[in-house]
This record gives structure tokens, C-alpha cells and sequence, in this order.
């Protein structure tokens, strides 16, 4: 060795206050750690509270813990290049782009039957042709029952089962209902609208706020939403009971039949908001008289059962965003992003995922290889 | 004799460059993780690029290490503990690059777009399969955790070096001093 070793000092109190010291340092990054990591913040608004509130509705191993009964679809996008006035993104500059996507329905049971209340859903994947992906998962209500994450946790908790009745318990429900004016809203909503029959001619919402940015870098906060070519048919509700057991697939079965006999169309909306307009509130409509930019045509063209079907193992996460289109301050959307990556962590580790709903649906079956 | 004392410049440079970048990474790690909050949203965006900056640094500092000499462990240390050291540095480095490509094939296999900034992104580097997802995020989260363990013996190890034992060991990486090497 060209420098000599030093003694090994003897055992002295300086010795113990620097090993107390050492001590002191490993605990306090330890610590900071710990709390980064949430295992001291039990009320920590995490992913995992999230999904543990959906699963008190009831779990269903390998199937997601939201929207679980769906249909895969495949088709494209025709932008007319309105929208490149709005977005750099390259799905609005004039031309193609591939989409895949899923129907399905909020309703808590993979293997519910379709005539029950609950959002119908579209969700879709958009591969740019630069390879980036630009994901958004739409209800059929231009607005959500909860605004902020607590309140969706809240929501869940308040409404899952009883255990011993096997119903909510109605008490927690009022509790939650009188202190949220806003789910109220919602409930009378969707109690008041027509129940449609139709998942191809419905009109579908973005729900949350979003930012549009142009390639001169100027930015607009915005809502999409997507009108159907079809004309709107609804269904009495009072003959959904009959229909449930009859044919308890009734909406997939009428969207693999559509889909078999011609394309379904929508044209994609941007509406854009105005200064105050909420963008942080996704139960907050604005104004109807805001302007609209009509930025191209989805065509759906392709129906496929999830079990085989390009939309079961991906989230619909809205924070999968292109260049060009950015989140807003609506809390909900990291929300949705981190209880879409948890309830997908926990299905994709419990295999083998379990057939679909459809795929035990004989008729389903032999439409969708009539189509192939 | 040509033995140095001290790690090549540019090794503790990017030493303490990557020290606080995985400290940072381990952070913004079990944070996003623990957060349904906005937090979550920069959270994860800063996760990514720099994941794939750490790959990117360790790949230089291999070569460095590789290319240059490094200062030996004193003597009179007992066999058991160089061997422990000699351990620990190489699970360091074998996780330092475990971490991002795990981390980017996990990605890959949940159908995720591995975006780095702005249009910016990164291709696949497996296929999509949700079983391999499932894995490679229990494997993700396992190793980054055993990584933070290896840091936290490492930091103590280089502190008791350091303020206790004086042997020279904490000054090899952490000399700013002008002299040999």
C-alpha cells in the first residue's frame, strides 16, 4: 500500500456518538422512505384504496374492477383536419389512424345481464402513426355522478353490499347522498333519461376537461364527445326485466349484429370551453352554447370477443396522451389513471382470466364468426 | 508503484450523479405508487426519462470502471467484509441496470407507450402479454425495494468508513482533492 493503513482507534464515547450518528442518517432517509411510500398513511387517497372501494362491490378474479362486461373493436379514425387549429397531435392532421376499443358497461358483474342502470361506455386506443397512443375511456353521460377521489371512495364504500343483507345499506347511502348534491343530480339524471338500446347510437363524453395545445403553442381547455351516425332508440324500462331473461346480452348482441351488417360512424366534437368554465369538475356541465369543432369521423368496423380481441389486457388510462393533447386540473384524471394501473396489476397476476360473458353467448359467437 | 487511491474523476463524478438520481428514482417510485393524487401524473412522467437516463449513465459508468483502476480495499480488512463489499457493488451495478430494462419491458408487455418527453418515446422491447406484466411489475417492485436496501447498507458502510474507521475506503469516492489519479 503506497499510504498507510491508520490504527483502528480505540473503543472511545466518540466513537459511539458517531456510530449514533450513522444510526441517525440511515433512519431518518429510511423514514423519509417509508412516509414517500404511504405504509404510515393509512388515509392516503392511493390506487390500492381506490380499488379496494370498487371491490367491495364484489371481486371477479382476472376481470377488470370496472366496466368488467365488454366487447373488442377494431376500425379507424378519418380526421378532417379541423382539429389541427386546436392540437399538434398528429391524430387530427388530415388522414388515417388505427383504432382499436371496447363497448362495455359500469355495472359491477362481468356477467350481468345488459338491462340494469349504469353507464354504457366507449373506450378507445388511437395508434398515431409516430407511435404514440392516445387512450380515452367515454360514458354515455355528459357528466359523473363524483368530482373528486374521495368522493369516489366514499361513493363505493357507501354503496357496497351489506353483508348481512346482501343489499347497501340505506343508511350510508342517504348519509353519503345528503352531503354529495352532486351524485344526486346524477341519480335523478340517469333516472330520468331514456335507457338505450343501442351502444352504436349513443352519444359518448370525454367527462373530464383536457388542454389542447396547436403547434404555435397555444392552449385551450376542452371536453370531446362522440355523436353517433345512428338515430338514438331507447328501450321502455319497464320491459328491461323481461329482456334480461330472454336475452341477457341484448346491447352486445345488437352491437356484434350492427357491426356485422356495416360500419358505425361518429363524428368526433370538441367543444371548447370559456374562460370560467370548470375544468377541474367533471360534475359540472358547461354551457350549451360553447363552441364545437367537428374534427373527423371514427368508423368501427370489426367486432371481436374480448377473450381474443385487442382490448382486454391494456388500461383505457386518459392520461395516455399524444403530444398535443395534455391533462386539466380535474383530479379525477390521475384518479382514473392509478385505479385503471392497479386494477390492471391485479388482474393480469390472477391468471388464467376467465371467458367472457359473450363468449358463452351462442348467438354472440356464431354472429362474430358469421362476420369473419 | 501504480496503485491509485482514489476512483478515476470521471467514476465519482457520475457516482454522485447517480447516487442522487436513484435516490431520486427510488423516491418518485414508491410516491407514485402510494398517490391516486395530480402528484402521481409528474410523478410517473419524471419516472420514466429518468429511468432511462440511469440505464443510459450506467452503461458509461461500466465501461469506466471497466477501462480504469480501482482503488483496493485496505489491507488489514477481513476477508469476509471485501467480499461483502465486492458483493454489494456488483448487485448495485447488476440492479442499476435490471431496474430500467424491467421497468421498460414491463411497460412493453401491459400494451403501455413508453413515453420520455414530449413525442419523444421508446418501442417495445417484449410483446404484449398480461401475464408477463404481472411478473415483471412484481418483479419491478421487488427488486427497487431490495435496492434501496442495498443503498441504505451501502450509505451506512460508506459512513462508518468515513467518520469511524478512516481507512480511506469513504475518501476513494468522495475526495475532491487534487493528487494522484
Amino acid at each position: 500500500m503506497s499510504e498507510p493503513t491508520p490504527p483502528r482507534p480505540p473503543f472511545r464515547l466518540e466513537t459511539l456518538a458517531k456510530g449514533a450518528l450513522i444510526g441517525a442518517i440511515l433512519a431518518v432517509v429510511a423514514g423519509l422512505f417509508v412516509w414517500a411510500a404511504g405504509w404510515l398513511s393509512p388515509s392516503r387517497v392511493s390506487p390500492g384504496r381506490m380499488v379496494d372501494a370498487l371491490e367491495t362491490h364484489g371481486v371477479h378474479p382476472g376481470v377488470r374492477r370496472a366496466h368488467e362486461k365488454g366487447l373488442c373493436f377494431a376500425g379507424h379514425f378519418d380526421a378532417n383536419g379541423n382539429g389541427t387549429a386546436l392540437s399538434r397531435a398528429g391524430v387530427f392532421a388530415q388522414g388515417r389512424t388505427p383504432v382499436f376499443g371496447r363497448f362495455s358497461l359500469g355495472v359491477g358483474d362481468p356477467n350481468s345481464p345488459d338491462g340494469v342502470p349504469g353507464f354504457h361506455a366507449i373506450a378507445l386506443s388511437f395508434q398515431q402513426a409516430n407511435g404514440e397512443i392516445w387512450r380515452t375511456a367515454m360514458d354515455d353521460t355528459p357528466i359523473f355522478p363524483i368530482a373528486t377521489p374521495q368522493s369516489f371512495i366514499d361513493f363505493q364504500l357507501a354503496t357496497a353490499q351489506d353483508k348481512t343483507t346482501g343489499k347497501p345499506n340505506p343508511e350510508r347511502v342517504q348519509a353519503y347522498m345528503a352531503a354529495h348534491p352532486e351524485t344526486r343530480a346524477f341519480v335523478k339524471w340517469l333516472h330520468d333519461a331514456p335507457f338505450a338500446a343501442s351502444f352504436a347510437a349513443s352519444t359518448y363524453y370525454s367527462l373530464n376537461a383536457f388542454r389542447f395545445t396547436n403547434s404555435q403553442g397555444q392552449t385551450r381547455a376542452v371536453r370531446w364527445s362522440l355523436k353517433p351516425e345512428a338515430p338514438f332508440v331507447e328501450i321502455d324500462k319497464a320491459k328491461l326485466a323481461d329482456l334480461n331473461k330472454t336475452q341477457p346480452n341484448f346491447l352486445f348482441d345488437d352491437a356484434i349484429q350492427r357491426l356485422s351488417q356495416q360500419p358505425l360512424r361518429w363524428e368526433l366534437v370538441v367543444t371548447l370551453a370559456q374562460p370560467g368554465d370548470p375544468t377541474n369538475d367533471a360534475t359540472k356541465p358547461w354551457p350549451a352554447d360553447r363552441e364545437q369543432v367537428d374534427v373527423g369521423t371514427l368508423v368501427l368496423d370489426r367486432a371481436s370477443l374480448e377473450d381474443n380481441g385487442p382490448c382486454r389486457d391494456v388500461t383505457f388510462d386518459p392520461l395516455i396522451l399524444p403530444a398535443g393533447i395534455s391533462a386539466s386540473d380535474d383530479p379525477l384524471l390521475a384518479a382514473r389513471s392509478a385505479a385503471y394501473a392497479r386494477s390492471f396489476t391485479r388482474r393480469a397476476g390472477e391468471q388464467p382470466t376467465p371467458p367472457s360473458a359473450l363468449s358463452k353467448d351462442a348467438a354472440a359467437r356464431s354472429a362474430l364468426e358469421g362476420a369473419r | 508503484m501504480n496503485t491509485p487511491i482514489r476512483f478515476s474523476l470521471a467514476l465519482r463524478a457520475l457516482h454522485w450523479l447517480m447516487a442522487l438520481m436513484i435516490l431520486t428514482m427510488l423516491f418518485v417510485g414508491v410516491g407514485m405508487m402510494s398517490t391516486a393524487s395530480d402528484a402521481r401524473r409528474w410523478l410517473y412522467e419524471l419516472h420514466k426519462p429518468l429511468g432511462i437516463l440511469i440505464l443510459l449513465l450506467a452503461a458509461i459508468r461500466l465501461i469506466v470502471r471497466l477501462v480504469t483502476k480501482a482503488p483496493p480495499l485496505p489491507a488489514n480488512m477481513p476477508a469476509i467484509q471485501k467480499l461483502a463489499a465486492h458483493a454489494s457493488h456488483v448487485l448495485l451495478y447488476v440492479l442499476m441496470f435490471a431496474l430500467p430494462l424491467i421497468g421498460w419491458a414491463m411497460l412493453s408487455a401491459g400494451g403501455y407507450p413508453i413515453s420520455l418527453l414530449g413525442s419523444i418515446h421508446l418501442p417495445p422491447i417484449v410483446s404484449q402479454s398480461a401475464p408477463l406484466y404481472a411478473l415483471l411489475h412484481a418483479v419491478h417492485v421487488t427488486l427497487a425495494l431490495l435496492l434501496f436496501g442495498v443503498v441504505l447498507v451501502h450509505l451506512g458502510a460508506a459512513l462508518l468508513h468515513g467518520l469511524i474507521r478512516r481507512d480511506g475506503v469513504f475518501s476513494a469516492m468522495a475526495s475532491w482533492k487534487r493528487g494522484r489519479f
